[in-house]
C-alpha cells in the first residue's frame, strides 16, 4: 500500500527530478532535494528501525541531526558502507541502498523484538547488575554482549574514498545560516571583516526561510520572502565565504574549530570518482559568532515512541519543505505556541489536523484563534497518557491535567490518529558554546539552559542564546552585533517586525499518567531505550550526579548524544531529588557534536602518507641488492641482503661471519651527527657526558655515554675532536632530535653563558663503514693519499681526506670490534663512494650488511645498544660501565643520581651476559630470567635483552638485565618458556676478543 | 588549541610548540653537596596546580627558543609569555 503523500508547492524539491533508491530491499522513488526520511515519509513509510535495548519499532521522528530513531546502514556489504546515518540528514541520490539496523531478520518482524516483553527484566544497570558474578563467567557473557552490542555494521575493507584537511583562517565565523546567522554574517562581511559562513544544511535560512505565513513579518513582507532577500544579497558579497553541508564538530579553545565539510555524500555514486568525499576544516577565527538555533523537545508520556510519532517542527517541516504529509489524520500535542505554527502550515497545505491537545489550561493568541477558525479541536489543559499502535500509532488516549500538573483527572478519551506531532518547547543548541568552555546559567521562565560567559573572543545569537521570537531574535542579535564587532550602525536599526508567536508554556518534564510507573514506558532518550522509570530507579539506588546517572541509564550515550531528551533526564532529576536544575548542571557537551568518520580524521596520511619515510643517499643501491628493511624510527635501514633464498637468519650468519672473516659494509649514514662549536666546546662536552672530554686531542675520537639528570642512561655514540673548538658528536638513529633537544635546552636555560653552537648535520653526511681484517685494503684503494699505518692512523683517531676532489672525513672507530673505517662524505656524493668501496673490495668478498649483523657483531663483543639493551631504569654501573663514569669531574648531567640511595643498591637489575646450557638453543629476547621455579610466586629476576647465535663463536649468545647480576657470574639461571625451560649460565658480557686484538689486526 | 605568542616569532599554533614542564626551577650549583632528600626535591617535585602556572616552552618547530609562559590551567588562559632569564611579568 503505497500511497503519495506528496502536496503541492515545496519549498526544496524538485518534482521534476525523479530519484530512485532502495530501502531494505525495495525500490522507492523520491524527488531530487529529498533527504532518505523525507522521501520514505512520501511513501508512507514510518518504521525505519529498532530501537537498541528493546528493539521496539522506532520511526522517523526529527527532521535534524538530532534524530534518535531513523538511522540506516548505508550500502551493506560493499567497500563504501556507512553505519548509524541519519536519514534525517541523508540526501538521496540516485542508486542510494539503505536498510535498518539492529533488527533480525527485518525491521518488520524482529527476534529481538521479545526484549521488549522482557523490559521488567531489564531495568537500568542491568548488565553491571547481572554479569557482576561469578566473575569467571565473563568470558561466556562477554560472547553474547558483545554480539548485541552496537547498532550497524563496520566496514571491514579499506576505505575508497579520499578525505582532505584543509586550514582556514579568518576574521569572523558564523555558525549555523538561519536568520540570525545570515544578518551577523551580511554585517560582518559589510563591515570589512573576512567572513565565513558555515551551515550543516544544503539550504540556507534555517527555519524561517519556510515560515512563510502572515503571522511573521518582516518590514510588511512575509520572514520567508524578506530572508530569501537577504540570502541573495549575502551571495553577492566578496569576502564573504559561504559553505553549506558543513558542520561545526568541535570548538576548542582559543577559537579553533573542526568542521566537516560534505563535498559528495548528495552525489550519485559514479560522480564521486576522483572527487574528494569530505574536508576536515581547520579555522582559526578571529571572532567566532554561534548561530546553531536551537532543537524542539519531546514530551514525555507513556509509550511516546511508536513509528509515526514526530516533533511537531519537523511535521511543519516536511510539509513546508519536502511537500510531504507525514499522514493523513494528524494530532499534535504541545505545551507552547509551536504546534499551532504547525496545523496553520498543515491547514494551508489541505492536510487534516484532527486535534490539539495543550497541556496549557487558560491560553490566548493569534496562532489558537486562527488554528480554532479552522475547526479544530483544542483539548486545554489535557495530556496523553497512552498511545496504541504497535508499527505505527493509530489511537492516542487523553485525560484532563489537574491545576498542580501533577495527576491526571476524570475520564480517558481517545482518538485515532496515523501522525502524531509533540511539542515540549525549545532547547539552545548550546553544545558547541560550552565545547568551547563556555558556561551556562539555567533561565527559570521557560526552563532553558543559555550561555552565560564567553570564554574565548565569541557571541551567541537567536535561539541558540534563548531568543525564540522573530522580535527578540532581529532585535537582540543588531544590538550584540555591534558591540561584538564594534560598529556603530546595522542595516536592521528601524526594521519592523511582526510576530504572533506567544511565549507561554507549561513546562512538565514528566507528565502524568493514570498508571504507576513501573507500568509506564515514557522514552527520554529514544536511541539507547532509556525511560522516565530508570532515571528514577537510578535516583532510588543512590545515584546523585547527573554524570553517574547518565552512565547508568546510558541516557544521552548514543549517536545522537541526546540531543532530544537530556533536558528531561535533568528535570526528572532535578524534580525527584528536589534540586535546582541550575545547580544541577549538565554532563559534559564533548566534540565531536555530529559523528564523523575514520576516514576525515585522517585525511590524507594513510597508507605511505601516514608518516615521513627517511631514506638515506644510498637507498636504492639497498633497494636494487633487494634488501630487506627495517623502520628504525623514521628511517627505513637495510636489515639484511638475502641471497639465494636465504632466510633471515642464514643471512645474517653469512654477513657476520664474512664481517669478521674478510669484509663488510655498512650504511650507517642514519646515526645522528650534531656539529659542535663554540669557545666552549670542550667544556659543554664535559658537562654532557659521564667521562672527561678537556684533555682529547685534535684529530682524536672518543666514545660517550650521556645520562638524564637521573642517572640513567639516555644516549651513547662517538664524539671527535675536529678542531680546537670544533667537534662532531654522533649519536643513536633512534635518539638524534631528542638529544640536539636536550643539548638546546640546557644551552639555553641552565647554561646560557657558554659559548657553544649545535647544529644538526645527520642529513648533509653519509657514512659509509668498512670493517673486517681487510678493511684497511680497501680504504687504502678507495682513498690512495691516506697513510692508513697504525702508528699514523690509529683506533679512535681521525683524518681529513679526500676522494678524488671531494672532501671526506674518515674515523676510525669499530662497534663490531673489528678493524674498522668509516668514511664520511657529503651525501649527495654517498652512492659512488659506495660503489668505489664495493669495487675496491671485490677481490676481498666485501660483504654488505644491515642492521641485524650489526647487532649481532656488536652483541659479540658485548656493546650495549641504548634502547634495547637499556631502558630508563639503567644506570652506567648497572651496565657494567664504570669505567666511563669519571670520578674526578666536578659535575656531568645525572652525576649526583649515581649514588642516591636507589641508584647504589646491590640488587638492581645489572647487564650480563647468558649462555645456554645447549649451545644451538637461541633465547627470546623479552624472556623473564628466573632462578628459582619452585618459589610462589615466581620471583622474576630479568629479562633477555638481546639474543643471536653467532656464527664466530658457533653458539647462542645473549646479554640480559639480572637482579644483583653482576655477582652471579658462573651462576645457573632458568628462562622459563611456554612448553620449556632453558638453562644458562651468567656470564661476563664480552664474548669475543677480551683483549680487542682484533682492532689492529 | 591555544595560540601561543613565542617572544621570538609571534602568534602560532600550539603544534608548532613542546611544554617543558614547570618554569624557574634552577639546577642547583653544587650537586654533590645535596643530601638526597635536597636532590630529590630539584629532581623529581613539580607543581600542579589549578590556577596560576608558570611552565617551559619550546618553539621546537619554529625558532626553537626555549621561554616561560604564565598559563591559568583552570581556563587555560596564557597571562604572559617571557624569554629565559627574565621575571615573570604578572604574579
Amino acid at each position: 500500500m503505497i500511497k503519495n503523500l506528496r502536496v503541492k508547492s515545496s519549498k526544496l524539491v524538485d518534482e521534476t527530478y525523479r530519484i530512485s533508491f532502495k530501502f531494505n530491499g525495495s525500490t522507492y522513488y523520491g524527488f531530487k532535494g529529498d533527504t532518505l526520511a523525507s522521501a520514505l515519509l512520501a511513501n508512507n513509510i514510518h518504521l525505519v528501525g529498532r530501537s537498541f535495548k528493546y528493539h521496539r519499532p522506532r520511526g522517523i521522528m526529527t527532521a535534524g541531526s538530532e534524530e534518535p530513531n531513523a538511522i540506516v546502514q548505508l550500502h551493506n556489504g560493499t567497500s563504501r558502507t556507512e553505519p548509524n546515518v541519519r536519514a534525517t540528514e541523508m540526501e538521496i541520490y540516485e542508486g542510494l541502498v539503505a536498510s535498518s539496523q539492529n533488527c533480525w531478520p527485518s525491521v518488520k518482524f524482529d527476534i529481538g523484538g521479545i526484549n521488549n516483553f522482557l523490559s521488567p527484566l531489564l531495568p537500568a544497570g542491568f548488565y553491571y547488575k547481572t554479569f557482576m558474578w561469578p566473575a569467571s563467567f565473563w568470558g561466556k557473557y562477554e560472547y553474547f554482549i558483545r554480539k548485541s552490542a552496537g547498532l550497524g555494521k563496520s566496514p571491514n575493507v579499506p576505505d575508497p574514498d579520499i578525505y582532505e584537511h584543509k586550514y582556514i583562517h579568518c576574521d569572523v565565523l558564523v555558525i549555523g545560516a538561519g536568520i540570525s546567522g545570515i544578518i551577523a554574517a551580511k554585517t560582518a562581511a559589510k563591515n570589512g571583516f573576512r567572513t565565513l559562513l558555515v551551515e550543516e544544511k544544503s539550504y540556507l535560512g534555517g527555519s524561517t526561510i519556510y515560515q512563510d505565513s502572515e503571522f511573521f513579518k518582516i518590514n510588511n513582507q512575509n520572514s520567508a520572502s524578506w530572508l530569501e532577500k537577504e540570502i541573495n544579497e549575502i551571495k553577492k558579497i566578496e569576502n564573504l565565504e559561504i559553505k553549506t553541508r558543513t558542520s561545526v564538530a568541535a570548538f576548542h579553545g582559543y577559537n579553533f574549530l573542526l568542521a566537516r565539510e560534505n563535498l559528495t555524500d548528495h552525489l550519485p555514486l559514479e560522480q564521486r570518482e576522483n572527487k574528494t568525499r569530505q574536508k576536515l576544516l581547520k579555522i582559526r577565527a578571529k571572532k567566532v559568532i554561534t548561530a546553531t538555533g536551537s532543537i524542539e523537545r519531546p514530551l514525555i508520556f507513556d509509550n511516546n515512541d511508536r513509528p509515526g510519532i514526530l516533533l511537531s517542527s519537523a511535521i511543519k517541516k516536511y510539509a513546508d519543505l519536502f511537500g510531504v504529509a507525514c499522514g493523513e489524520k494528524n494530532i499534535l500535542f504541545t505545551n507552547n505556541d509551536s504546534a499551532y505554527e504547525t496545523a496553520i502550515s498543515l491547514i494551508q497545505k489541505g492536510i487534516k489536523v484532527q486535534a490539539i491537545i495543550d497541556n496549557r489550561e487558560e491560553i490566548d493568541s493569534k496562532l489558537i484563534k486562527e488554528t480554532e477558525k479552522n475547526n479544530i479541536k483544542i483539548y486545554k489543559g489535557y495530556t496523553i497518557v497512552d498511545t496504541s499502535g504497535y508499527k505505527r500509532i493509530n489511537s492516542i488516549s487523553i485525560m484532563k491535567l489537574s491545576k498542580d500538573g501533577q495527576k491526571v483527572i476524570g475520564s480517558k478519551e481517545n482518538i485515532s490518529c496515523d501522525n502524531l506531532g509533540i511539542s515540549g518547547g525549545w532547547t539552545p543548541a548550546v553544545h558547541l558554546f560550552t565545547q568551547s568552555g563556555g558556561k551556562l546559567k539555567f533561565r527559570d521562565d521557560d526552563q532553558v539552559f543559555i550561555p552565560n560567559s564567553y570564554p574565548s573572543n565569541q557571541i551567541s545569537i537567536g535561539s541558540c542564546r534563548g531568543d525564540f521570537t522573530l522580535d527578540e531574535i532581529l532585535i537582540n542579535a543588531t544590538k550584540l552585533l555591534k558591540d561584538f564587532l564594534n560598529i556603530k550602525k546595522t542595516e536592521y536599526e528601524n526594521i519592523e517586525i511582526y510576530s504572533a508567536f506567544n511565549k507561554s508554556k507549561r513546562n512538565i518534564w514528566l507528565l502524568p499518567s493514570n498508571k504507576i510507573l513501573g507500568k509506564t514506558k515514557s522514552f527520554i532518550d529514544f536511541q539507547n531505550d532509556a525511560t522516565a522509570k530508570d532515571i528514577k530507579l537510578a535516583l532510588r539506588e543512590g545515584f546523585r550526579s547527573i554524570e553517574h546517572v547518565k552512565r547508568y541509564t546510558t541516557t544521552g550515550m548514543g549517536t545522537d548524544q541526546g540531543k532530544l531528551g537530556n533536558m528531561h533526564a535533568l528535570g526528572i532529576i532535578s524534580e525527584t531529588a528536589s534540586s535546582k536544575m541550575g545547580e544541577l548542571g549538565t554532563t559534559t557537551f564533548r566534540p565531536p557534536y555530529t559523528p564523523l568518520a575514520f576516514g576525515t580524521i585522517v585525511g590524507r596520511n594513510v597508507g605511505k602518507y601516514f608518516d615521513i619515510t627517511r631514506k638515506t643517499p644510498i637507498h636504492e643501491w639497498h633497494v636494487e641488492n633487494k634488501a630487506e628493511f627495517e623502520n628504525v624510527g623514521q628511517w627505513k635501514r637495510a636489515w639484511y641482503y638475502p641471497q639465494n633464498g636465504e632466510n633471515m637468519h642464514e643471512a645474517v650468519q653469512r654477513e657476520s661471519k664474512a664481517a669478521r672473516d674478510s669484509a663488510g659494509i655498512l650504511d650507517a649514514s642514519t646515526l645522528g651527527k650534531i656539529d659542535i662549536q663554540g669557545t666552549d666546546a670542550s667544556e659543554f662536552l664535559n658537562r654532557v657526558y659521564t667521562n672527561a672530554w678537556s684533555k682529547l686531542e685534535i684529530g682524536k675520537c672518543r666514545y660517550g655515554l650521556m645520562l638524564n639528570e637521573d642517572g640513567m642512561v639516555y644516549d651513547d655514540g662517538v664524539t671527535t675532536r675536529l678542531d680546537e673548538n670544533h667537534y662532531i658528536m654522533t649519536t643513536t638513529t633512534g635518539g638524534a632530535a631528542t638529544v640536539l633537544g636536550k643539548l638546546e635546552d640546557y644551552l639555553q636555560t641552565e647554561w646560557p653563558g657558554l659559548d657553544v653552537y649545535l647544529t644538526s648535520v645527520t642529513d648533509h653526511y653519509a657514512t659509509i663503514s668498512v670493517c673486517g681484517p681487510n678493511s684497511k685494503k680497501i680504504i687504502q684503494k678507495v682513498i690512495p693519499e691516506i697513510d692508513l699505518s697504525d702508528k699514523d692512523f690509529p683506533h679512535m683517531s681521525f683524518k681529513n681526506s679526500k676522494i678524488g676532489k671531494v672532501k671526506c672525513r674518515v674515523m676510525r672507530i669499530s662497534f663490531t670490534g673489528e678493524q674498522s673505517y668509516e668514511i664520511n662524505i657529503q651525501a649527495n656524493y654517498a652512492k659512488s663512494v659506495w660503489d668505489n668501496c664495493m669495487e675496491a673490495g671485490k677481490e676481498f668478498n666485501i660483504t654488505p650488511y644491515g642492521t641485524e649483523t650489526m647487532h649481532l657483531l656488536r652483541a659479540e663483543k658485548g656493546f650495549i645498544i641504548a634502547g634495547q639493551d637499556t631502558d630508563a631504569t639503567m644506570t652506567p654501573i648497572d651496565l657494567q660501565m664504570d669505567w666511563i663514569v669519571s670520578k674526578k669531574k666536578f659535575d656531568f648531567i645525572g652525576k649526583r643520581s649515581l649514588y642516591r640511595s636507589d641508584t647504589i643498591r646491590e640488587d638492581r637489575k645489572q647487564l650480563v651476559g647468558l649462555i645456554t646450557d645447549n649451545p644451538e638453543e637461541i633465547l627470546e629476547e623479552g624472556a623473564q630470567i628466573v632462578a628459582d621455579m619452585n618459589k610462589t610466586p615466581i620471583e622474576m629476576l630479568g629479562h633477555v635483552t638481546s639474543s643471536y647465535f653467532s656464527p664466530n663463536l658457533k653458539k647462542s649468545i645473549a646479554l640480559g638485565v639480572v637482579k644483583g647480576g653482576k655477582n652471579m657470574m658462573g651462576q645457573k639461571l632458568i628462562i622459563p618458556m611456554e612448553k620449556k625451560q632453558i638453562n644458562v649460565t651468567v656470564t661476563d658480557p664480552v664474548f669475543l676478543d677480551k683483549e680487542n686484538k682484533r682492532l689492529n689486526a | 588549541m591555544f595560540l601561543i605568542n613565542c617572544p621570538f616569532c609571534g602568534e602560532r599554533e600550539q603544534s608548532e610548540f613542546k611544554a617543558g614542564g614547570e618554569a624557574h626551577i634552577v639546577r642547583p650549583k653544587q650537586p654533590t653537596e645535596l643530601s638526597d632528600d635536597q636532590w630529590a626535591e630539584y629532581l623529581f617535585m613539580r607543581k600542579n596546580i589549578k590556577g596560576i602556572q608558570f611552565e617551559r616552552w619550546n618553539h621546537i618547530h619554529g625558532c626553537r627558543k626555549w621561554f616561560n609562559m604564565v598559563r591559568d590551567t583552570s581556563n587555560d588562559e596564557i597571562k604572559a609569555v617571557y624569554k629565559m632569564g627574565e621575571k615573570p611579568p604578572v604574579k
